[in-house]
């Protein structure tokens, strides 16, 4: 199998590398047959890496330890579905993953574009090979996920238990499907540069991908936020990691991107603007998984340390892309980029869209500066400094605001030109919302003196405000003219004016998402106690008392898997009970470990699972450390018997029946003689509001992405008018 | 060691050649030929945005954004260039009967728009 394997990725090496100079070299000379032929490379790329990608995703599911890859990052007691989606926790596994990804969006894209952006396609088809090439040579060069070993170890290494969480197995897909998206538009852009073509039709094949990758990214980045909250143990959902700013970059721009470019739709306007911003997103999307690989800057998410080799290939690949882009880019300015209008008007549609995308450009800049202000303080004064929160905040909270209230005051404003008053009689109803709002803010003060969080409510209340009005409006418009019922309106509405009632929709759940971060973070509650069985403590109104210890062993496929030691906690308002929150903590042996019998399982990963009772008002939320001091000299007794034993020739079968004795013996000890436990305990209010506006942004964004009934109808001409040429070309 | 493995490398390098050079084998290779429609591809697309901008325009207007003035005046300069795009398409591809029909597009404002929700 793995022989297969490296074969599926030299074939596929060779056949990107022959893809790229037939589609180069075809659409110089004119010749169809070699375009057609590198189009087909491509596909023949996505069939070998998806051969490729099975045959690795075969070996973890049969837990093979014959591939290193597989012994290293999985093991006989993670569960087959955690062992599926272990293969992404490795470098190589990851490497495949965005290989196959970005082959198979790439070839659906060529497929889907049905011979439109027949000089561009060609072009771009070599870029998209190009980087099928870049990422199979650093697979071939520096890892590989076919190397394997000729004796397996009995067991592996095992899934990192921090990737032990649901959200994981979606995470990386979809945060790769937004990078390797992001690829087509930067392809396409370079190909319609190349060629001089930077016209409406390929603003319409771009903007359909950008925004597949914007929602792909979007979803990627929330699961990881929830991932963060849930499972890291600290109570937040981001923390300015590397990592985490490495996804955000290109969203950022790839956001000012789907808006500045319904400009160059409209008005011929801002094309250098967009053809920079699309190439900057598709580089920043190759920088994303560069920081995601390469382990350069220090992250909570890097679960990667053997990926210093892959730095300076994607070191050369971004030299490349930054090089070429701005080549392009200067040497097309004055003819293919060149403007056909001027901004008509300051009171304008296009000078919101500007606004707005001079503000998502800053934020990307402020994250792009902090995010690598390590490495620029080390190359200036050699130590390595890095920024915490409080700098990013100090940045991006203010540019956010502004954001906000962008997105809320460009929709009312009509394209070219408008007036004070009529600006002022579309916006009056959401303004004077927004003012009740700031009157209950001064009044009641909830955000407890936090002007930011205060004019977060105000600016989103505005910003909600103005989009139901236009939903409103354009329903109530509708029914008007047609007489339908206004369920039907609303939904032809939305069906014939996908694009702008999309973009509404996301706005609310844009706007709901923030005011959700905004009162999360200002009015959080946490307190961090140490408490013994029977003990309380108080927070924001709520007694956590500690009622009883849980400890348990937990097998996977006979073996087992991790001990688990927590507590059940009950949670009270006045009285009332609230609910039970059942925090612990996985303790997962170490493998290989020249410790004791016992005491290998607590030398290995420990990960945190939270009690959570998620409200739309309030999260309560809780994680507890179990003090396993207390613990340690009974497990020091079992060692020392169990190498007693074990000199004295103990049998495998019966070491495995008293080592199970053993470890049941000490999770008796802990239930009936437990120790004080360390616990966080956390009030969150509106965090459910963050879940629930990502969850209103990604249906806007698919109502703005689902294709419009003219498109489907000139698909299925398409189809047909192939069917046509396929026949007669048999007859 | 296995000999599978080789064999079966070797059998997808086959199809996967196979696959790839076939249109440099076939006969459509003595056509070549790749014809630019490009700009037919671009004016329609221009078409559909133009159609786009018009009913925007109209929503923009009934939604309270414009006045009717205003409409009238933006309308009337974008459906001139939608009949500009029309008009070079048509010299690139003359209508024929049973041709892909463009989206319908909105009739011209000659009244004010009965029951404006403003």
């Amino acid at each position: 199998m793995a022989t297969v394997g490296q074969a599926c990725l030299i074939f596929a090496l060779g056949f990107s590398i022959y893809g790229v100079a037939a589609s180069v070299v075809g659409a110089r000379t004119r010749r169809e047959s070699l375009v057609r032929s590198g189009r087909r490379a491509l596909y023949a790329l996505f069939a070998l890496s998806l051969t490729a990608f099975l045959i690795t995703e075969f070996a973890f599911f049969t837990s093979d330890f014959h591939f290193t890859v597989v012994a290293t990052h999985s093991s006989t007691t993670t569960p087959w579905y955690y062992r599926l989606a272990a293969m992404w926790s490795s470098q190589q596994g990851s490497l495949m993953l965005w290989l196959t990804l970005l082959a198979g969006w790439s070839s659906l894209c060529v497929v889907m574009l049905r011979g439109r952006l027949r000089d561009v396609a060609p072009y771009a088809v070599a870029v998209l090979l190009g980087f099928g090439a870049f990422f199979t040579a650093v697979m071939l060069f520096s890892a590989s996920p076919f190397t394997v070993v000729a004796v397996a170890p009995v067991e592996g290494v095992g899934l990192n238990p921090l990737l032990r969480h649901p959200s994981m197995m979606i995470h990386p897909i979809m945060l790769y499907s937004g990078y390797t998206l992001l690829t087509i538009p930067f392809a396409f852009a370079v190909g319609a540069l190349i060629v001089r073509r930077v016209d409406a039709e390929w603003l319409r094949a771009t903007r359909v991908y950008a925004l597949g990758a914007w929602l792909a990214l979007g979803v990627g980045i929330i699961l990881g936020a929830r991932w963060s909250y849930a499972e890291l143990g600290w109570g937040g959902y981001w923390a300015w990691d590397p990592v985490e700013n490495a996804s955000l970059l290109p969203w950022l721009t790839g956001t000012a991107f789907l808006h500045s470019v319904k400009i160059q739709e409209r008005r011929g306007m801002m094309k250098v603007w967009n053809a920079s911003l699309v190439l900057a997103t598709g580089t920043l999307a190759i920088l994303g998984t560069f920081l995601v690989r390469s382990g350069v800057l220090d992250s909570i998410h890097a679960f990667v340390q053997e990926g210093s080799g892959v730095a300076w290939f994607f070191t050369a690949l971004i030299v490349v892309m930054i090089a070429g882009s701005v080549y392009l880019v200067i040497t097309r300015r004055d003819n293919a980029l060149k403007s056909e209008s001027r901004l008509d008007s300051l009171l304008s549609r296009e000078s919101a869209f500007l606004g707005n995308n001079l503000v998502l450009v800053a934020i990307a800049f402020v994250v792009l500066w902090g995010t690598f202000f390590p490495l620029i303080s080390e190359a200036l004064t050699g130590q390595k400094e890095a920024v915490g929160p409080p700098w990013f905040d100090q940045y991006t909270v203010p540019l956010v605001l502004i954001l906000v209230l962008l997105s809320g005051i460009g929709p009312v404003i009509a394209w070219r030109r408008t007036s004070w008053s009529r600006l002022w009689r579309s916006m009056r109803a959401p303004a004077i919302l927004a003012l009740v709002v700031a009157i209950g803010c001064i009044i009641w003060d909830p955000a407890n003196g936090d002007v930011s969080a205060m004019i977060m409510f105000v600016v989103g209340a505005f910003a909600i405000g103005i989009s139901l009005q236009e939903l409103w409006r354009g329903t109530r418009a509708r029914q008007l003219m047609t007489g339908e019922g206004p369920f039907a309106a609303f939904r032809l509405l939305l069906a014939r004016n996908r694009a702008r009632y999309g973009g509404f929709i996301v706005h609310i759940g844009v706007a709901v998402l923030f005011i959700g971060l905004a009162a999360s973070s200002s009015f959080q509650s946490v307190r961090d106690v140490r408490l013994g069985v029977g003990e309380q403590t108080t927070l924001a109104g709520y007694s956590f008392t500690y009622v009883k210890p849980v400890a348990k062993i937990e097998t996977q496929a006979g073996r087992l898997e991790r001990i688990t030691l927590g507590s059940q906690v009950r949670v009270t308002k006045d009285g009332k009970f609230v609910a039970n929150l059942e925090p612990n903590r996985g303790y997962y042996p170490a493998v290989g470990s020249m410790l004791g019998a016992v005491s290998t399982y607590f030398a290995g990963e420990s990960t945190s699972e939270i009690g959570l009772q998620a409200g739309i008002a309030e999260d309560l939320w809780i994680a507890e450390t179990p003090d396993i001091s207390s613990l340690m000299p009974v497990v020091r007794r079992g060692d020392a018997v169990f190498e007693k034993a074990s000199s004295q020739g103990l049998e495998p079968k019966a070491r495995a029946v008293f080592l199970a004795a053993a470890l049941n013996g000490l999770t008796t000890q802990y239930r009936e003689n437990p120790p004080p436990a360390q616990f966080r305990v956390l009030v969150s209010p509106m965090v459910f509001w963050i879940w629930i506006g990502s969850l209103i942004v990604v249906i806007g964004a698919m109502v703005a992405a689902w294709p419009a009934v003219g498109a489907v109808r000139d698909l299925v001409r398409a189809r047909q008018a192939a069917r046509v040429a396929q026949e007669l070309g048999r007859a | 060691m296995s000999v599978i493995g080789p064999i079966v490398a070797v059998v997808i390098l086959g199809l996967v050649v196979w696959f790839v050079s076939q249109p440099l084998r076939s006969r459509v290779a003595a056509q070549d030929d790749l014809r630019d429609d490009g700009r037919v591809a671009d004016l329609r697309a221009a078409r559909d945005a133009k159609y786009r901008q018009i009913r925007d325009l109209e929503m923009d207007y009934r939604t309270g954004k414009l006045s009717e003035d205003e409409w009238r005046s933006i309308d009337r300069e974008l459906r001139g260039e939608a009949v500009e795009v029309l008009h070079r398409l048509d010299q690139l591809v003359p209508p024929q009967q049973g041709a892909p029909i463009a989206p319908a597009l909105p009739e011209p404002p000659s009244a004010p728009p009965a029951n404006d929700p403003r």
